[in-house]
């Protein structure tokens, strides 16, 4: 099925060896790289070899996951009919315990993806990836990148070392609202804490599993503490996060903000609107029976036509064959979906990079 | 101290015959203790220990919880006995505030007192043993219409199991309770005897919200504000769902029955979905997983209703309800909590009376034996 100039909103790159990296480094951190004899920085929210960090039809034998551009072009921009498409490379300098090191591989990769993939496909976008671990160090990262449109938003780990509500993170929001740029929130972890309420779990699928209720968090700590108060209108999108446990959550949360609301008076409207307005979500992993009629009462549920957006989710593994889409959308809903809904929530697609 | 019981056998409820309406099952009632209400039932040694070091749990604060809550005691205004006393401290005045103001056949305790959180092993044990003697002599015996909880120190596999085995023949005992928090996902090995003791006993188990506080409420960490925390504690509950299936407990005990309360339930749909979603693609990771997640959901979980989710469209919760499978949903009050659920007014859609039924009443016979 190619869907007829869909812009999808997560694609991922495979982020390569820190060999490949040291050319966008300064001497310090190229030394101390080679001499320290480091490498191995892939994250632990998706160990290369897992069948959801690659579809067994996408790898390439000796090839890290999406590590072609050859191999993104023919499997997905093409096969699938993208006419943008952003990148989001998960870096582990996204969750190094250094700042200042993380800082560095975070840099690295922005400059790498403009050269091996902005530079050679006119269709790719990219976010800026930010150390997270020194949110004033992230702010220079966006102030060095943001003159080039082709970077479109600003991307997060969806765990960080505190709730994304707490003001420490407030200058990255600010950047964030002076560029009109959208906070991407990928799934996985910093691991900094357990990665469950009750504990480190035994399998990678739990973890996995989990990361809805990571998304929940943020939002309602994002929320409690006036983050959209402050910045009205900045966007979160939670990307790879799922949908379907959305409507339990917003109803959870009007009930909640309906009984001590009192405690964060600065939220005066429900947290539904706010979600509604300030919030948005790519489609994969379709989390619903496909064989089922339950993704359309999830929207119905939803209530909005506007907060879902396309995403492939290249390489990563969330569909057979070419069933990018849940089935039985109306064709309303898909022109939002593909094209409507990803331009409203990334101004900087609308333009046209010199 | 009262007067020895037979705790084999009940004695005779006063059934009014010509009313064959049952009345309701409420599977969440807090019991509350009077001050110095465990001393009797503790030997010198603890209440030493305890007037001393108090109960020493993860948490930030010795004598109260980590976040802040929005109500004196956590509870309904109007909750307070007259004659004194914590909210549900008073079997009178909760006889006449619940049991009969709402009809209610049998109410669950479910005690949130603290006394399986101490990181002191022996200090859980002692106190679980402790207020398993305090609800069956200071409630049930005073009012039958109440179920004592068997509370364990879940990390200290041997006192649990020997504490199970002591209350399992007694009828005032309705399950055993854990919290949804414990210091590691509840499908880990640890906690197996526990399962093994439960099956054997033919206990369901309820796994009421809260515990202990090993790990952040979040993976992200600590939250500022009860508004957050009081909901992302539901998290607890999904994760502990999500370890017992995949760690293969019901494949090793496949007529343990856990009946979660105080979660609320509109999450349950999508954590299954998105369990059998990616099963399907990393089912190699987890051998032990035999069927569908979400097909363990539906034969060895219930789920207690309150607090009651609140859609905008109140029949999205009737679709709910139907996603979950009726039989699975169990009525719960949380009495005398500030987020009580009225059993005539959570509920805003209609119910047939087959519903009603199965919703307020005979869903919970299959989880609980009452004798």
């Amino acid at each position: 099925m190619t869907i007829d100039g869909a812009i999808d909103c997560d694609i991922h790159p495979g982020v390569p060896e820190i060999k490949a990296l040291l050319p966008y480094m300064n001497d310090f951190w190229q030394e101390s790289f080679n001499d320290r004899g480091l490498d191995g920085f892939d994250m632990m929210s998706y160990p290369l070899g897992s069948p959801i960090t690659c579809r067994s039809d996408w790898r390439t034998k000796g090839e890290r996951p999406g590590s072609s551009l050859v191999g993104m072009q023919r499997d997905a921009l093409d096969a699938f009919g993208i006419s943008l498409a952003i990148c989001n490379p998960l870096t582990g300098g996204q969750v190094a315990v250094s700042e200042s090191m993380g800082a560095a591989i975070c840099s690295a990769i922005n400059d790498w993806i403009v050269e091996h993939w902005l530079n050679k496909d006119r269709r790719l976008r990219a976010s800026i990836v930010v150390p997270p671990q020194a949110p004033l160090l992230a702010v220079e990262e966006v102030e060095r990148l943001a003159g080039d449109k082709r970077f479109v938003q600003i991307l997060l780990p969806a765990a960080c070392e505190m709730m994304l509500g707490r003001s420490y993170y407030w200058p990255i929001y600010e950047v964030a609202a002076k560029y009109d740029l959208p906070i991407g929130l990928h799934a996985g972890s910093m691991y900094r804490y357990a990665p469950t309420a009750t504990g480190w779990p035994s399998h990678y699928l739990h973890d996995y599993v989990a990361n809805s209720q990571l998304f929940e968090d943020q939002l309602l700590s994002l929320i409690s503490n006036g983050v959209f108060n402050r910045y009205p209108h900045l966007r979160f999108v939670l990307i790879e996060s799922g949908v379907t446990w959305l409507p339990g959550f917003i109803w959870r949360a009007i009930k909640t903000w309906r009984g001590v609301r009192a405690e964060v008076p600065w939220v005066k409207r429900s947290p539904a609107e706010i979600i509604r307005e300030n919030v948005r979500l790519t489609v994969q992993p379709i989390d619903a029976p496909r064989d089922s009629n339950v993704f359309n009462r999830i929207i119905d549920m939803i209530d909005s036509d506007n907060m879902l957006l396309f995403a492939s989710d290249y390489p990563h593994w969330q569909f057979a064959g070419d069933a990018v889409l849940p089935p039985g959308l109306s064709p309303a809903l898909l022109q939002r979906i593909r094209i409507d809904n990803p331009l409203e929530t990334y101004p900087r697609l609308r333009e046209t990079p010199a | 101290m009262n007067a020895p019981v037979d705790i084999t056998e009940r004695r005779p409820m006063d059934d009014n015959a010509a009313d064959a309406r049952p009345g309701i099952i409420d599977c969440d009632i807090h019991p509350s203790l009077r001050p110095g209400a465990l001393n009797q039932y503790l030997s010198e040694r603890w209440r030493k220990h305890l007037a001393e070091y108090g109960k020493f749990n993860c948490g930030i604060y010795a004598d109260r919880g980590t976040y802040p809550r929005f109500s004196p005691a956590t509870s309904r205004r109007d909750a307070w006995p007259p004659g004194g006393g914590l909210p549900g401290s008073d079997v009178a005045f909760l006889r006449e505030q619940l049991l009969d103001a709402y009809n209610i056949d049998y109410g669950v305790l479910e005690p949130l007192i603290g006394v399986n959180t101490s990181r002191n092993l022996d200090e859980a044990a002692a106190l679980c043993t402790a207020a398993n003697d305090w609800q069956a002599h200071d409630f049930v015996d005073v009012e039958p219409r109440l179920r004592a909880s068997i509370l364990v120190p879940q990390d200290y596999p041997d006192a649990s199991v020997k504490e199970i085995e002591k209350r399992a023949g007694d009828w005032r005992f309705a399950q055993i309770q854990l919290g949804s928090k414990t210091s590691e996902p509840l499908g880990r090995r640890r906690y197996w005897p526990i399962f093994a003791a439960a099956q054997a006993n033919d206990l369901s188990i309820g796994l009421h919200i809260g515990g202990t506080q090993n790990s952040a409420p979040s993976p992200s960490g600590w939250p500022q504000f009860y508004i957050e925390d009081h909901h992302m504690l539901v998290h607890s509950m999904q994760n502990q769902a999500a370890s017992l299936i995949l760690e293969g407990v019901f494949e090793a005990f496949p007529k343990l029955k856990l009946c979660l309360i105080e979660g609320g339930f509109a999450w349950v749909p999508s954590l299954g979905w998105r369990l059998d979603a990616h099963w399907e693609k990393m089912r190699d990771e987890v051998p032990q997983v035999k069927r569908r997640p979400s097909e363990y959901m539906r034969s060895n979980l219930w789920f207690a209703t309150q607090p009651v989710e609140e859609p905008e469209n109140p029949d999205d919760l009737r679709q709910v309800f139907e996603w979950i499978g009726w039989d699975r949903m169990v009525y719960s009050s949380d009495y005398p909590h500030w987020d009580f659920d009225d059993p005539h007014l959570a509920f805003r859609f209609q119910m047939t009376e087959q519903e009603k039924r199965m919703l307020f009443h005979d869903n919970a016979l299959s989880v609980y034996t009452f004798r």
